[in-house]
């Protein structure tokens, strides 16, 4: 049977002040990913190998790692591409790892709230009087956005987050950007504070890599350059017009509520 | 929790071609900048009169000057052009309640530049 050489990550915190490498040898079959391979080591090699999965087929977004260099989901990076090896599983970059291939999220999990990510609803239109009806056109807006799984491989390209971690990054701003642009939203204004601080979308250099490495063809970068022109436009709004409201951003009829402050709490 | 934290290369730009071609167009901001700077001498010059227009003229011309601009034409032509490539993934523009396709935002961007470029050399050869 052919194989292929794994070059796995391992962090062992209780034994090590930083990681090494440990190679595996795993079979090279037509239909393997990596982590297939992953889980091949975990069953017959190495129990103590650690990483994270679920669904194997690029929906959970949980097997996000750094192959050969380049943020991937392991579950849909075939090992016959990188025949004959080896390969190089890493964990993502631009995180903090916690043991072998499994990274610390949590600066992620605490920015997201705070941009809102749900539909704000206008209490002019309550759900009681029924459905929230949608054109095509308006699906196709947004639509692009909603495919984002949470997978972290845009964090993982962008060496702006890489350098300044307070920057809010490219997932949680195409996510705002797919509410703002949803006809069903009114909560773009309870957005926009966050959005355009310094280290919402102006943090932003527009190295592109987020979007090469998405593997949901979501395009953060261009959420993020869209935002930087609504953030400009409402800027100039505001210093043409200071004493006109502050914003035409559409908001909820109940302008007072304030459904960031859990989030907040949270943080 | 203890957890490791990887350091970040200071040469991280040099990791990746598309790294790499961001820190260029980047840099390339330096000499847009410095064409700027060279813009307001020539215009300083022209406000004060024939003589010190033709020391300008004079100055312009020495080798290390016209070296100079060589290089920051070449960068300026590079922050252009990766400029209006980026440019279709940022504008959404409609025609007629459609998104317009890329290639016609980038190639709207080089009609454009075009135009301007003509307006320029029609206004200093004329």
């Amino acid at each position: 049977m052919r194989t292929i050489a794994l070059r796995v990550a391992r962090y062992r915190p209780e034994d090590e002040t930083e990681p090494t490498m440990q190679e595996y040898e795993v079979p090279l079959r037509e239909d393997w990913a990596v982590l297939d391979g992953l889980n091949h080591i975990k069953d017959h090699l190495d129990g103590t190998l650690s990483y994270r999965w679920s669904c194997r087929m690029g929906i959970c977004g949980s097997c996000g790692m750094t192959v050969n260099g380049e943020p991937k989901l392991t579950c849909g990076t075939f090992l016959t591409d990188y025949a004959p090896g080896p390969v190089t599983v890493e964990p993502l970059r631009n995180f903090p790892v916690v043991r072998d291939l499994v990274v610390d999220i949590s600066d992620f999990m605490g920015k997201l709230p705070t941009v809102s990510p749900w539909i704000v609803d206008s209490e002019d239109a309550a759900p009681a009087e029924g459905e929230h009806l949608q054109t095509p056109e308006e699906l196709d807006e947004y639509q692009q956005y909603s495919m984002c799984i949470n997978c972290m491989l845009c964090y993982s390209a962008c060496p702006v987050y890489g350098l300044d971690q307070d920057f809010l990054g490219p997932a949680a701003i195409a996510l705002a950007q797919r509410y703002n642009l949803d006809s069903r939203d009114h909560g773009a204004h309870q957005r926009v504070d966050v959005l355009s601080a310094a280290d919402g979308v102006w943090s932003c250099t527009f190295v592109g890599e987020c979007t090469t490495a998405c593997p949901k063809g979501v395009d953060p970068a261009g959420a993020i350059q869209r935002y930087k022109l609504t953030a400009a436009t409402e800027s100039v709004k505001s210093l043409l017009m200071p004493w006109g409201r502050r914003s035409d951003l559409p908001r909820p009829s109940g302008a007072d509520q304030d459904n960031n402050a859990w989030s907040r709490e949270v943080r | 929790m203890t957890s490791y934290q990887p350091p970040m290369s200071l040469f991280w730009w040099l990791r990746r071609r598309s790294y790499f071609f961001f820190a260029v167009r980047e840099l390339s901001s330096v000499f847009v900048a410095w064409f700027v700077v060279y813009l307001l001498l020539l215009g300083h010059a022209v406000a004060s009169g024939e003589a010190a227009y033709r020391e300008f003229v004079e100055w312009s011309a020495r080798p290390w000057l016209l070296g100079l601009n060589l290089v920051a034409l070449v960068f300026v032509v590079f922050h252009a052009v990766t400029w209006f490539r980026l440019a279709p993934q940022a504008m959404v523009v409609r025609v007629g309640g459609r998104r317009a396709p890329p290639l016609w935002v980038a190639a709207g961007h080089y009609a454009a530049w075009v135009v301007v470029s003509a307006l320029v050399v029609w206004v200093v050869l004329a």
